[in-house]
């Protein structure tokens, strides 16, 4: 079914904006729209909905860490506990995967973890965009993320890097064979840590899409089971929107625990 | 799908790059070094606490120890004095004991003198009546009197008999 809609929705490509066949086409959410036209030395800097949901998860983040910070008690209210929950999430999380060497990267992965947990929590509204869900925002993510910690791990023990792709104790007739495989993977590791985060942001959408406008078709007397799933499916889709942005987090503090420690 | 579609790639890619910068900027400027102060100082203020109550607690103790020390000391001395009133106590008695056993000793020895004191004076006197007696009764009887000296010895004779 999916398949079906995704494939009918690729066909119509741009344009072909929902209600073909009776059913509003579920990818329609994921159009790009140009809120204002920019042109930056000939580069397409057009703010668009993905733009402006960006814009509204840095303001959000900022305004409620600011806002919960206002007083900076020595017995937290509410939500100074709230901001101080979310800083010692992140701080142990990363320090549980690289120890004390990794902390000075803690701002970039509370950051991290804070931009795609709110991209994703703002999908969750009715009527919004979700940024997480474009591959191309994911990978660009992603690929940062890998390069610069590759970076960081030929700047912290120069060509000795390169001995994260040689694995101790692996016999030497093995070694050439498992050095490609260790280098496959490492290259892998943009895609599959962009393609995770991306595939459940959007198949959960195209889901939650779908059994909607299922509800609208068979009306007053059918649309009950699709609503009851509806409910379930969106607690779970939250569920998933906060997992995913932790996964994320987590993988980039283990690969970054790779480039500090080797292994 | 509207993810593939290449002309949308770089307004994303360039609000992307300038909302996480944006965002890193704040979060590692102006939110985190307050909240990680807040904790730093929540930390502090713990540690220091405890530090407060440890030191309290051993002043405790050292009072603790200090006042048995300063109990065991006043019962000890308790405990001498009342040792010491006792042997002079004790001391005293026997001493006046032994000088009121001498004394009655004295006592007794001098009744003892006086009692054979008497005994041998109370004899004599006997001896001199039963003398007397004899001589009268042998001048009665003989109609002479016997010398004195006589009569003693004859007195003495059979007493000892």
């Amino acid at each position: 079914m999916f398949e079906a809609y995704a494939a009918e929705a690729a066909g119509a490509a741009h344009g072909a904006h929902g209600e073909g066949g009776g059913l509003p086409d579920p990818m329609h959410q994921f159009e790009i729209k140009r809120l204002v036209d920019l042109d930056v030395f000939g580069l397409d800097a057009s703010f668009t909905n993905s733009g402006l949901f960006m814009v509204i998860a840095v303001v959000l983040i900022t305004a409620f860490m600011l806002w919960a910070m206002r007083r900076q008690q020595m017995v937290p209210s509410r939500s100074q506990s709230v901001a101080e929950l979310s800083y010692e999430f992140v701080a142990n999380m990363l320090r549980d995967n690289t120890g004390q060497a990794g902390m000075p990267y803690f701002p970039f992965i509370f950051t991290l973890f804070m931009f795609v947990l709110a991209l994703n929590m703002l999908g969750m509204v009715p009527y919004s965009f979700t940024v997480t869900s474009h591959i191309i925002v994911t990978f660009a993510l992603a690929a940062f993320i890998i390069l610069g910690i590759t970076v960081l791990g030929f700047i912290k023990h120069g060509v000795g890097f390169l001995r994260l792709f040689v694995p101790k104790g692996v016999p030497m007739v093995l070694v050439p064979l498992i050095v490609v495989i260790e280098v496959i993977s490492y290259l892998t590791r943009p895609l599959s840590l962009s393609v995770r985060l991306f595939a459940n942001m959007m198949a959960g959408h195209t889901m939650l899409k779908v059994f909607g406008a299922f509800v609208v078709a068979l009306g007053f007397l059918g649309g009950w089971a699709p609503l009851a799933f509806m409910v379930g499916f969106t607690a779970l889709e939250v569920l998933v929107a906060f997992l995913q942005a932790y996964v994320f987090a987590i993988l980039t503090c283990i690969y970054l625990n790779d480039a500090l420690h080797l292994h | 799908m509207p993810q593939l579609v290449p002309g949308d790639w770089v307004p994303q890619l360039i609000w992307l790059a300038i909302t996480f910068a944006i965002l890193y900027v704040l979060m590692a400027k102006v939110a985190l070094p307050k909240v990680g102060g807040v904790l730093d100082a929540r930390r502090n203020k713990i540690q220091s606490d405890l530090q407060t109550a440890e030191e309290l607690r051993r002043a405790t103790a050292e009072a603790i120890a200090s006042y048995e020390q300063a109990l065991a000391e006043a019962k000890q001395k308790a405990h001498a004095i009342a040792q010491e009133a006792r042997d002079k106590l004790n001391e005293e008695l026997s001493a006046e004991r032994e000088k009121l056993e001498k004394e009655l000793d004295q006592k007794a020895k001098d009744a003892e003198a006086r009692i054979s004191e008497a005994k041998t004076s109370a004899l004599k006197e006997v001896d001199g009546i039963a003398t007397e007696v004899a001589g009268d009764l042998v001048e009665k009887l003989i109609g002479v009197a016997p010398a004195k000296g006589e009569t003693e010895k004859a007195v003495t004779a059979a007493r000892q008999d």
